[in-house]
């Protein structure tokens, strides 16, 4: 095993963009070594965030380490991001289980059977299930007896049907491009995002997006600093203005790097306004 | 360090400012007014800076130069550098501009 860290750590020095690291931070944890695991973790998420099994390898890292709320938000990005990740699916049943919500647990579990038919190990994480003993871990060494923190809501909140999407910013400055509004679970329910390339990204930002939201109350709230009501940003190429036209609600402004963020804080006030507005009607 | 932060925690409305380490959010360097909890605001903020970038990265805009977390009383400003980021809780009527200077200000010193 040791060797195997050691060759693993000399291949993904020569060619720190190779996914290497997956097996490097695997091989780590495995070994209990889990803040070098963590660390190649993040340095891998960082070069590849889009890629699942990334968050996988990092649910699995925390839920060893016990940041269950954390190891779920990184199983619910996998699985945002590829539907059909068996891994993260059985990771989400396991943390479903372990807060007591059987009917979603089995829920994660019986899409994962889809997806994997010929896995017995699901079979048998069912029927454990349905006997009250609950699923294997899918973390080997996790331990098992601390009591999970409560995680979000995977349940689908109401969307209502038959959006008329391109109407939510209808009139404002800017509302064909770089205005999307997401319900809590990072679902879109209006507007798109393109990046400078020109590639739809709208799907990949919505899901990171709810995880900013939840760390950006979070914040908010241990800091006492009461209940957030934005977020800017200048980033290298552009600016960001986030804000939360409802409780469930979480609308995103992205313009060039010249808008300013007091114009664009104003932007998004009266896309918030059209949007809660919008939201209402449906 | 320590200069770095006083040009921040100068401005009025600033309840205080910290040198951050992104990977793992611990405190560098702290000047802080009693009340605040220096470690738990360098985590919070790590946290979030981590999750900002990766949804600043989908959306194409790049990393953060500056962000800025608006609440019902006060506000995290935020300007990331080199692994570490410089961080400040303020009042909720402080002026932003003001402070965004002295944090890019306090970066290049510190970083």
């Amino acid at each position: 095993m040791a060797d195997d860290v050691r060759a693993l750590s000399a291949q993904l020095a020569q060619d720190p963009q190779s996914l290497v690291f997956l097996g490097l931070g695997e091989a780590l944890r495995r070994k209990g070594q889990l803040e070098a695991a963590l660390r190649v973790a993040m340095n891998g998420l960082e070069r590849h965030p889009h890629l699942a099994d990334a968050h996988d390898l990092l649910a699995r890292i925390l839920t060893d380490k016990h940041d269950y709320e954390r190891a779920f938000d990184e199983w619910d990005m996998a699985v945002r991001i590829a539907p059909h990740h068996t891994g993260a699916l059985k990771g989400l049943a396991f943390l479903y289980f372990k807060v007591g919500d059987v009917a979603q647990a089995e829920a994660h579990l019986e899409q994962a059977r889809k997806v994997e038919p010929d896995d017995p190990s699901i079979d048998q994480a069912i029927a454990m299930m349905r006997k009250g003993v609950g699923p294997p871990s899918p973390v080997p060494g996790a331990a098992a007896s601390i009591a999970a923190p409560s995680p979000p809501s995977a349940a689908p909140s109401p969307v209502p049907s038959g959006l008329d999407e391109a109407r939510v910013f209808a009139g404002l400055e800017g509302a064909n491009e770089g205005l999307l509004l997401i319900d809590s679970a990072g679902r879109v329910l209006g507007g798109a995002l393109r990046d400078k390339a020109g590639s739809d990204v709208t799907d990949s930002v919505a899901a990171y997006l709810a995880g900013v939201s939840q760390e950006a109350a979070r914040t908010a709230k241990l800091l006492g600093l009461g209940a957030w009501n934005g977020l800017s940003a200048e980033g290298q190429h552009g600016n960001v203005h986030l804000a939360h036209p409802t409780a469930e609600a979480l609308l995103l402004v992205v313009r060039e790097r010249g808008m300013p963020l007091g114009r664009l804080a104003i932007l998004a006030q009266r896309a918030s306004t059209m949007a809660r507005r919008w939201l209402e009607q449906q | 360090m320590s200069k770095a932060l006083d040009l921040v925690t100068r401005v009025r409305g600033v309840r205080g400012a910290m040198l951050v380490s992104a990977e793992d959010g611990l405190v560098v360097a702290e000047q802080l007014m009693e009340g605040i909890k220096g470690p738990a605001v360098a985590a919070l903020a790590a946290s979030l800076a981590g999750r900002l970038r990766r949804a600043m990265d989908a959306a194409g805009t790049g990393g953060a130069v500056f962000w800025h977390l608006q609440a019902e009383q006060g506000a995290l400003l935020v300007v990331p550098g080199s692994g570490l980021l410089v961080v400040a809780v303020t009042e909720p009527d402080v002026n932003i501009g003001l402070v965004r200077l002295e944090l890019l200000r306090a970066a290049e010193t510190a970083l």
